[in-house]
């Protein structure tokens, strides 16, 4: 993937996957240490231990359409790529927790990327689920929990333009302010 | 500066007008966002439907995200799903076509052909 918020997205879509109803992402920029790690935590229904055994080889998948899952395996790559690595804790009906580790400075690091496209994808498509995002730069840190939108929302949906775009804009503004 | 505070007053807003709920009879654009759509390029495919969409005000339009349609190497893939209509599946999408369909298919009610997924696909 071209950037980090790709695959990202693409680890919070298995959340999903797995009836997650709360989900918790935590990226990390600490250049002081020379580590950029993202985490994802969810609350669905978790795999097996010879499921999470298997979890990063490519023919291993949940999906029916192809016999290839390539998302684990390929943030694999990507985190080794820099010397990085991820690590997967998981237990039957509790949940996951996948974690990524980059070295930042590394020349095979991808970019972090567009997060607020990310984030916003994902909130406004999966509107039963709650969504908790922290996203640290060095000292500053920038938090989402989109239980407080709905508690201001009520039944209007995320997806009433108005609402979508809204949501689209905090993001967008709240990513920028880290780099500030 | 965005604030809580303008949200609430979206909110206000919202419901004294039409409110979309969260099962409407709304136009489907759904956007294909497994692995294979995302490293074809998916996301900003989507957020070009959410921008023309938000920029012409389109009410009743929803954009969503799915998982593995199952054509893997025709990713970028969006499916349209008007009320009454025979779904339509796009195929090897990109923002500039989203913008086009948005126009065509979704405003004018002109499916745009070139960019159906065809037998010899």
């Amino acid at each position: 993937m071209k950037e980090i918020s790709l695959h990202i997205l693409d680890i919070m879509q298995n959340s999903v996957t797995a009836a997650a109803d709360l989900i918790e992402l935590t990226v990390v920029e600490d250049e002081k240490n020379d580590i950029l790690s993202f985490s994802v935590k969810d609350n669905g229904k978790g795999m097996s231990e010879e499921l999470l055994l298997s979890v990063t080889d490519p023919f291993t998948t949940g999906r029916t359409t192809r016999k290839v899952g390539l998302g684990i395996p390929l943030l694999k790559h990507a985190c080794e790529l820099t010397g990085g690595k991820i690590d997967i804790k998981s237990k039957l009906g509790e949940g996951t927790v996948i974690s990524a580790t980059f070295v930042y400075s590394n020349i095979d690091r991808q970019p972090l990327g567009n997060m607020s496209e990310t984030m916003h994808q994902l909130i406004t498509s999966y509107e039963d689920v709650d969504f908790i995002y922290s996203h640290k730069v060095n000292d500053k840190e920038f938090m989402v929990d989109t239980r407080e939108f709905k508690k201001i929302l009520g039944e209007v949906s995320f997806r009433e333009n108005a609402v979508s775009l809204w949501i689209l804009e905090f993001l967008k503004e709240g990513e920028e302010e880290l780099y500030n | 500066m965005k604030s809580l505070a303008e949200l609430e007053a979206i909110r206000q807003k919202v419901s004294q007008g039409v409110t979309m709920r969260k099962d409407d009879h709304a136009v489907r654009i759904v956007v294909g966002m497994a692995t294979c759509g995302i490293a074809a390029g998916a996301r900003p495919v989507m957020n070009a439907f959410v921008e023309e969409i938000g920029k012409r005000n389109l009410e009743h339009v929803s954009v969503v995200q799915t998982g593995c349609i199952g054509m893997c190497r025709l990713e970028p893939i969006v499916e349209v799903l008007v009320p009454g209509e025979e779904k339509v599946t796009y195929i090897k999408m990109t923002p500039e076509k989203a913008q086009k369909v948005v126009a065509e298919h979704i405003v004018n009610g002109r499916p745009v052909k070139e960019y159906i997924v065809g037998e010899n696909d």
